[in-house]
């Protein structure tokens, strides 16, 4: 369901600092809403029903360090409307948030995994929390950058 | 609930009413009270029932502002559950209290950081804010921790919990509200 691309890290005084660009490429619309499909004779499961409000995605980094067995940042967030256009295409994004690590688990971290995840509000009833089928291991690599690319 | 002396006589009625009133007998006051306490005892054993059964010390709140908009809006009324074993996990809705603070606030989480142990501090943010919450943590406080953590939020209603923000900013509203119905359950006739 979705592509990324990956890039760098820097060090910010004591903690790393992490970024990243990414491509993001879903197709929302089949995408699952309680994370299981219950409709057997179809394969895919419309997302935006009638009690869908919106969906609330984001983009999360996991990951594992020395410091902390696990690690989850959120690294960009969208809100998608029912009548939005559920086909997501983006190219070039960079993170909305500062990816900080709590110490300095980010140099050499060989497997940091983005998922795509959403929200599901409905107009009344049950808030249930899915992760889009897709994900990417993103490398980060041993040395600091110290020139300002970003 | 009937309503003594139907149809068309409605200044009648009231003078009946009255007039029932002073005819009473102590059995039927008393009997009126315990038919009172009975529906505040069965009420309060409602919502304690669902604090044991959430797990959560407040079940179900009323948002208060503006700052999850467009996914909720002040007086959505919030179901919540807290279960212990339950992890805490970037894009969860979770409600919290910053400690010293009595309103709870719900905002979602952006970050976490989880030790072997099981120990978790993690990060918050409303959707519609620019920022993470950490102007709003104590001072000096970078994270919450799973203490500050009243429920995670499960389902929600639109609109329900207006009466409540209402009756908070209003609170005369809020007396004559209980005032009626408190007249409306001692007076209540089972006919």
């Amino acid at each position: 369901l979705r592509k990324n691309v990956e890039d760098f890290t820097g060090p910010r005084e004591r903690s790393d600092l992490g970024f990243v660009t990414f491509d993001i490429t879903a197709d929302i619309l089949n995408g699952k809403k309680f994370g299981l499909q219950t409709f057997w004779n179809k394969n895919t499961l419309i997302i935006f029903d009638w009690n869908v409000k919106q969906l609330f995605l984001y983009l999360s980094a996991e990951y594992s360090t020395k410091n902390n067995a696990l690690n989850q940042v959120v690294l960009w967030d969208k809100i998608m409307l029912r009548g939005d256009n559920p086909r997501l295409s983006l190219k070039d994004m960079k993170s909305k948030y500062f990816f900080f690590d709590d110490g300095n688990g980010l140099k050499g971290n060989r497997n940091i995994t983005l998922t795509l995840s959403w929200n599901v509000v409905p107009n009344a009833g049950i808030l249930p929390l899915v992760t889009g089928s897709g994900h990417v291991s993103v490398p980060f690599p041993d040395t600091y950058e110290t020139t300002k690319s970003y | 609930l009937c309503w003594p002396g139907s149809g068309g006589i409605r200044g009648g009625a009231a003078m009946d009413l009255f007039g029932d009133l002073r005819r009473m007998n102590k059995r039927q006051l008393y009997y009126q009270v315990l038919n009172f306490a009975m529906i505040v005892s069965s009420a309060l054993m409602i919502w304690k029932g669902l604090i044991v059964v959430t797990g959560s010390e407040s079940p179900i709140v009323v948002v208060l502002s503006g700052s999850m908009e467009p996914a909720f809006h002040r007086g959505d009324l919030l179901f919540l559950t807290n279960f212990h074993d339950d992890p805490i996990r970037a894009g969860e809705i979770v409600v919290f209290k910053v400690e010293g603070r009595d309103i709870p606030i719900v905002h979602r989480v952006i970050k976490v950081h989880e030790k072997g142990n099981g120990n978790i501090k993690f990060l918050t943010k409303g959707d519609n804010n620019e920022v993470d919450d950490r102007g709003l943590y104590k001072e000096g406080q970078n994270w919450l921790e799973k203490k500050d953590v009243v429920g995670r939020a499960r389902g929600f209603l639109p609109y329900v919990g207006m009466v409540t923000i209402i009756m908070n900013d209003y609170p005369k509203f809020k007396y004559a509200l209980l005032a009626v119905m408190g007249a409306y359950v001692l007076l209540k006739r089972e006919s």
